[in-house]
């Protein structure tokens, strides 16, 4: 039973890290039509710059329970990259998707070996500070508070999200923006700022999401392009495009994910493209999306 | 539309091409012919791979499985078959790559654009984690050693390994490059590759035509599995090995990097990615340890400045000496 808890735990816990590269993944999609392989790239940024934060921080005579907050305002600085590139992408907004589609994948080259400049090749770790918030025991069951802290952390900004989008001005002027690029330009909507702001977002989505995986992981260079491979099953599974479909998503591929690791560690990847494959065949559009043309 | 050049001028071309590429063993370091012999491979994959890409308009990020199924169905052949005839290897490893490819194609061209995309990758992906994972069936991370195959029965016992494989290998590869080549250009020049013209251009108004849309795509699909397969199974033999990183996005990601950098609107473009690709790539690998870097940042440059490629850059280099 425990350790039946355990996996559950343990796929929650990566479905949290997953939902919050593949929101900035859909946002980016839904209101750029832009598929951006480089979200593997931001969330292993955000691993490494987590670390050297926290490292920064605790030289520096920051108490060991701040770690969670300096990782979070890491991720948020790193955010400071998503104009930058936006610039790039802008070059090709008018182009054919093949072209979006390479040029985040040079973005996913260039990166690798940025990362490899700063950090070096071998992998790095945080030790284990993510026990240093203790564990939290219901009955039998005992989980690493940190880990619940990820979780909530994760819910929270879904939360906020789905608000952001559903309730604020701005929420609704980007979903008009998703929806119909032209209307909304000639209704006065400043397309260019909500690009740049979208991109941002996502970046920030991705950045933030490394940062806070980085206490249980170590950030290694393989990060970047083994992500892409779940974010993407995520969102195919959620739909293209769907924040609900990310949550879902998330949740399918890190369950699944767990469950194979502790049954049948062959099926790790396989299991999820599997599941990929069979909602493609019994809806094309994904769980959440919208029927495809 | 631009100005192409003649036909009788596109034949000199290719004849020279050709002959350049029959006296480079010759000529050359031993080291730089070891390096046409992976642009052979990649030129033959990318044929196919284009027939797709630049001639139906489909993208596939997962192509890459079906070098790795030409790959694998070498490595299977020779070390574990006893099958060493390099023509039965070819045709062998093709007809796997095609028969892969049928649920595959199936299931993809139901989607165009970024979904068929997306969908190929996730299928590559799914190869890639099988070789990865089934290490008593595929020898996970090291894969399968692919032994020599012998050519039209001749073993060439004589010749060590390099001597091998720069010598009788490099004139059958490109043998097999010139008859593939051949066979591409009368597909694409056919009525069946017109028909794929239409479907890129406007799938619906093709359709209204009488096209055969989905099955079109699906045989598309099917003649450039074939074509990675082949590609696939040179670039084993020159390696020695089979293993999973050929079935990995980022090859497949390198396979449409290849066929840009040359110029996928042009016929010869991903011939000529193929080879710029593999030669620009050993350089910066020569040059410095952040290589991807530099790739990455070319492919951006292609992207942005130069979307039509070498292939585009030369043509209107061409353009100008005629009107000059």
């Amino acid at each position: 039973m425990t350790s039946f808890f355990d996996v559950l735990l343990g796929g929650v816990f990566h479905a949290s890290v997953l939902f919050l590269v593949a929101a900035g993944l859909q946002l980016v999609f839904g209101v750029q039509r832009i598929v951006n392989l480089a979200c593997g790239s931001f969330y292993a940024l955000g691993a490494y710059f987590g670390i050297t934060a926290v490292n920064w921080s605790t030289a520096h005579g920051a108490p060991a329970w701040s770690f969670l907050p300096v990782l979070v305002l890491s991720g948020v600085l790193l955010g400071a990259i998503g104009p930058v590139i936006e610039r790039l992408l802008r070059t090709v907004y008018k182009r054919d998707e093949a072209f979006q589609l390479l040029l985040t994948f040079a973005l996913v080259l260039m990166f690798q070996d940025v990362l490899r400049f700063f950090w070096g090749a071998t992998p790095q770790q945080l030790g284990n500070l993510s026990m240093s918030y203790g564990k939290l025991a219901i009955g039998e069951v005992s989980f690493p508070t940190y880990n619940v802290l990820v979780m909530a952390a994760s819910i929270a900004i879904a939360v906020s999200l789905g608000l952001f989008l559903q309730r604020t001005r701005y929420g609704r002027i980007l979903r008009a923006t998703a929806e119909n690029r032209e209307m909304a330009e000639a209704l006065g909507a400043d397309v260019r700022g909500i690009y740049a702001s979208v991109f941002t977002l996502g970046t920030v989505l991705g950045t933030v999401g490394g940062a806070l995986v980085v206490p249980t992981a170590a950030a290694s260079l393989d990060m970047p392009v083994e992500l892409v491979v779940e974010a993407f099953a995520v969102v195919v599974i959620g739909g293209l495009g769907s924040m609900r479909g990310a949550v879902a998503g998330a949740l399918v591929v890190g369950l699944t994910r767990a469950l194979a690791i502790s049954f049948y560690a062959e099926l790790e990847v396989l299991a999820i493209y599997v599941i990929v494959i069979a909602v493609l065949i019994a809806r094309p559009a994904g769980l959440f999306g919208k029927p495809v043309e | 539309m631009s100005a192409l050049p003649k036909r009788s001028a596109l034949v000199a071309f290719v004849a020279l091409a050709v002959a350049v590429l029959a006296v480079l063993p010759h000529l050359a370091e031993p080291y730089y012919v070891t390096l046409v012999l992976p642009a052979f491979a990649y030129a033959i994959a990318l044929l196919g791979f284009n027939l797709l890409f630049g001639t139906t308009g489909l993208l596939s990020f997962g192509h890459a499985l079906f070098v790795a199924i030409g790959a694998y169905s070498t490595a299977v052949l020779t070390s574990k078959m006893g099958v060493k005839s390099f023509e039965a290897i070819v045709l062998v490893s093709g007809v796997v790559a095609v028969l892969a490819a049928v649920p595959v194609a199936l299931l993809s061209v139901r989607y165009v654009r970024i979904f068929f995309g997306i969908l190929t990758l996730a299928f590559g992906m799914l190869f890639h984690s099988f070789l990865f994972k089934f290490y008593d069936l595929t020898g996970g991370d090291t894969g399968i050693r692919v032994l020599r195959p012998t050519l039209l029965g001749m073993p060439f016992a004589e010749l060590d390994k390099t001597a091998f494989l720069i010598g009788p290998f490099y004139y059958a590869c490109l043998l097999l490059l010139v008859l593939l080549g051949l066979a591409m250009w009368r597909v694409v020049h056919s009525p069946f590759g017109l028909q794929l013209v239409a479907i890129r251009e406007n799938p619906r108004k093709a359709e209204y035509l009488g096209v055969r849309v989905r099955l079109f795509r699906f045989l598309a699909f099917l003649i450039s599995a074939f074509y990675c397969a082949v590609g696939g199974a040179i670039l084993a033999i020159n390696t020695g090995q089979a293993d999973p990183e050929l079935a990995y996005w980022t090859h497949s990601g390198e396979l449409v990097f290849m066929t840009v950098l040359g110029g996928f609107a042009s016929f010869f473009g991903p011939l000529v990615g193929a080879f710029a690709f593999i030669f620009l790539k050993s350089e910066l690998m020569g040059a410095t340890q952040y290589w991807r870097f530099f790739l990455g940042a070319t492919l951006a440059l292609i992207v942005i400045g130069f979307p039509r490629g070498l292939m585009g850059v030369a043509s209107d280099l061409w353009r100008k000496a005629c009107r000059a």
